[in-house]
């Protein structure tokens, strides 16, 4: 059983023009086996949402509380946090010269369980996890994100949700720059981790594409950093249908 | 400049004007005691070179020689007129006056001499071991390989010692050499060399470079060319710990057609006062069409207080170039690599562990000399140890 809890969490950066408000109050409750879609146009948060939970230092907590299956995911490092159990599929994933993927991957793995994977199921595991994102066998020996063409950096990051196994998934704009073929090979991905079991899943998306192969429970449309509608995959239906207009255009007055 | 010399300097084949190398001459009264202003000299504490750099003497035999024996391969120690006779054989006058004293008075010299056609099985491997450092020495090597002959050397220099030290790299036609050059000095060493590089027609030469100790570490490493199709790939990988001056100079002189020069010089700065001076120059003369040229230096600062210097200077004759290029970098950690990193669970420190290894990892896998690999690597981790991974270093949250 786990449970990832967001309480009317407030969230600014730094700018040149002082702290810059983009989260105003955020609500939301992810419990294991739920899959939650966070929808909305650019600029609404959504990927600030993402970066807080994970703990990236240019984002600063004004107010509200995160947590894990009721820890204080606030005051944990961003390591700790992964090591509770959070996991960030990141839309850029970054560069890290020199550090090969099996290592890298060999390296978390350990950090995650406390202690070193055993060799021989691990080098399986990391196999099977690589050939179902169709990622060739010497994929590991490449550095990390290094010259990855676009989709090879989204199915690089689902092999690791495969792989780290955490309990909640936070999936920021995973199926951006993705064509269908790898969009369905990254979403496979993301159901087997889900077919594991009581695992929580929020997925950030501009598009409803995804949510075709990735089956939402809740879908929560995001503006100006707050929740503005919340429903069941039918509110997806109607986004793909109405667009985001009537949520960022200014409201008219009745009459 | 007036018209008419500008004129002029652009028909000479020969000579060129320039401050980054200064004509060289073999005789001492040549070249006056520098004071540090001169282009060559202005990053280098002079103070710190037990004079060196100026009139010390050079005939102290301060450093121990030993190294392994290798079929067919002659190594010895030659003195008098054949000492004479294995000196400046690389088509190079001295441009500084540590190096024209080393070839004029310093009275043995170490020869190395690998026949033509000759392939070594193994590296050989020198140690230079420095006993005394009040006693200040010049030290002379030439390394000649035949045509077509294939071998690697690694000198690896250790103890205390303040020495100025040249050495000769003759690689003949078509042969395929690798020079590596490992500064492991204690902390008090003072080290002023020179490297100069003669690589004939069609010829592979590698040349390594790494320097983790000493008090002042300067290395000269210079690459000319006998004939047409030769290239030389220049390695070097640096950490200065607080207090230490090190400083690589590069200068890849294109004297022929269809060159080839490749330098990558990775370093790493921690502590107060750590200084790093990387010097990349290259020059593309009038005869050396079709040639190709890249050099880079990156530099990652771990902790406050350091300074690196990192200058690159490409001098192009000819506009009948394959390619020339020349990249520069010196920064701190990345941020976004250390989230992405411990967004993974990774913890602060064996992040930035990997991040430092990662950097010199493409490096160190350029050498080729699989047992100096490995031990590169480890001492990669014991200088992180003094710094990065010590237990009470300040970690961000």
């Amino acid at each position: 059983m786990s449970t990832l809890v967001i309480k009317d969490l407030k969230v600014s950066v730094d700018t040149e023009d002082g702290p810059k408000e983009i989260l105003k109050g955020v609500t939301l409750t992810i419990k294991d086996g739920e899959t939650h879609a966070i929808m909305g146009p650019n600029g609404s948060g959504k990927s600030t949402l993402a970066y807080s939970i994970a703990g990236h230092p240019k984002y600063t907590v004004t107010g509200g509380t995160v947590t894990l299956d009721g820890e204080d995911v606030l005051a944990m490092t961003v390591d700790e946090r992964a090591r509770a159990g959070l996991f960030l599929a990141m839309q850029y994933p970054v560069e890290v010269p020199g550090v090969s993927v099996s290592n890298f991957l060999r390296t978390a793995k350990t950090a995650i369980d406390g202690e070193a994977p055993k060799l021989r199921t691990w080098i399986k595991d990391v196999n099977a996890s690589l050939q179902a994102l169709d990622l060739d066998p010497t994929f590991s020996t490449r550095n990390v994100n290094e010259g990855f063409s676009g989709g090879e950096k989204k199915r690089h990051e689902i092999a690791q949700l495969e792989l780290l196994a955490p309990k909640v998934a936070v999936l920021d704009e995973t199926d951006s720059g993705l064509d269908i073929d790898a969009l369905k090979v990254v979403s496979d991905g993301v159901n087997r981790f889900k077919a594991a079991g009581d695992k929580g899943v929020l997925l950030i998306t501009h598009y409803t594409r995804i949510l075709r192969y990735i089956k939402p429970d809740f879908v929560h449309v995001f503006v100006d950093g707050r929740v503005a509608e919340q429903g069941g995959p039918e509110l997806a239906d109607q986004l793909e249908a109405e667009g985001y207009d009537k949520y960022t255009k200014p409201a008219t007055v009745a009459g | 400049m007036t018209v008419t010399e500008s004129v002029r300097s652009a028909l000479e084949v020969d000579k060129v004007e320039s401050h980054l190398h200064p004509q060289g001459s073999f005789d001492v009264a040549d070249h006056v005691v520098p004071t540090g202003r001169e282009e060559i000299w202005r990053f280098t504490p002079l103070k710190r070179l037990r004079g060196l750099h100026a009139d010390a003497p050079l005939t102290a035999r301060s450093c121990k020689a030993t190294w392994t024996e290798h079929e067919g391969v002659d190594i010895r120690v030659v003195t008098g007129d054949e000492a004479q006779s294995v000196r400046g054989v690389t088509a190079w006058a001295p441009n500084a006056r540590f190096a024209a004293r080393v070839l004029a008075e310093v009275p043995a010299s170490i020869l190395v001499d690998v026949p033509a056609e000759h392939e070594m099985a193994e590296p050989i491997f020198m140690e230079i071991e420095g006993v005394d450092l009040d006693a200040t020495m010049g030290a002379h090597m030439t390394l000649r390989f035949g045509a077509h002959s294939r071998g690697v050397i690694v000198v690896n220099h250790t103890g205390s010692a303040a020495v100025a030290a040249v050495v000769e790299v003759v690689v003949g036609d078509g042969a395929d050499v690798t020079v590596v050059s490992l500064q492991d000095w204690a902390g008090d060493a003072v080290h002023l060399s020179h490297h100069q590089a003669l690589v004939g027609r069609d010829a592979t030469y590698k040349h390594v470079a790494v320097t983790f100790g000493g008090d002042v570490v300067r290395m000269d490493c210079n690459v000319q060319y006998d004939g047409p199709g030769g290239s030389a790939e220049l390695l070097g990988l640096y950490f200065a710990d607080e207090g230490q001056h090190i400083e690589h100079r590069l200068f890849a002189d294109h004297t022929a057609p269809r060159t080839k020069s490749n330098v990558l010089y990775k370093g790493a700065l921690q502590g107060q006062g750590a200084h790093t001076v990387w010097v990349g120059n290259v020059l593309i003369r009038k005869v050396a069409e079709g040639i190709e040229t890249f050099e880079e230096n990156r530099n990652l600062v771990l902790s406050d207080g350091c300074h690196a210097d990192s200058v690159p200077n490409l001098e192009i004759e000819t506009g009948e170039i394959a390619g020339a290029g020349h990249a520069s970098a010196t920064a701190r950690f990345d941020d976004e690599q250390l989230f992405y990193l411990r967004s993974r669970g990774i913890d602060d420190k064996e992040a930035r562990r990997l991040v430092v290894h990662g950097f010199f990892n493409d490096l160190i896998r350029k050498i080729g000399v699989p047992s100096i690999e490995d031990k590169l690597m480890a001492t990669v981790e014991a200088e992180l140890a003094k710094n990065v991974l010590r237990e009470d270093a300040e970690v961000g949250a």
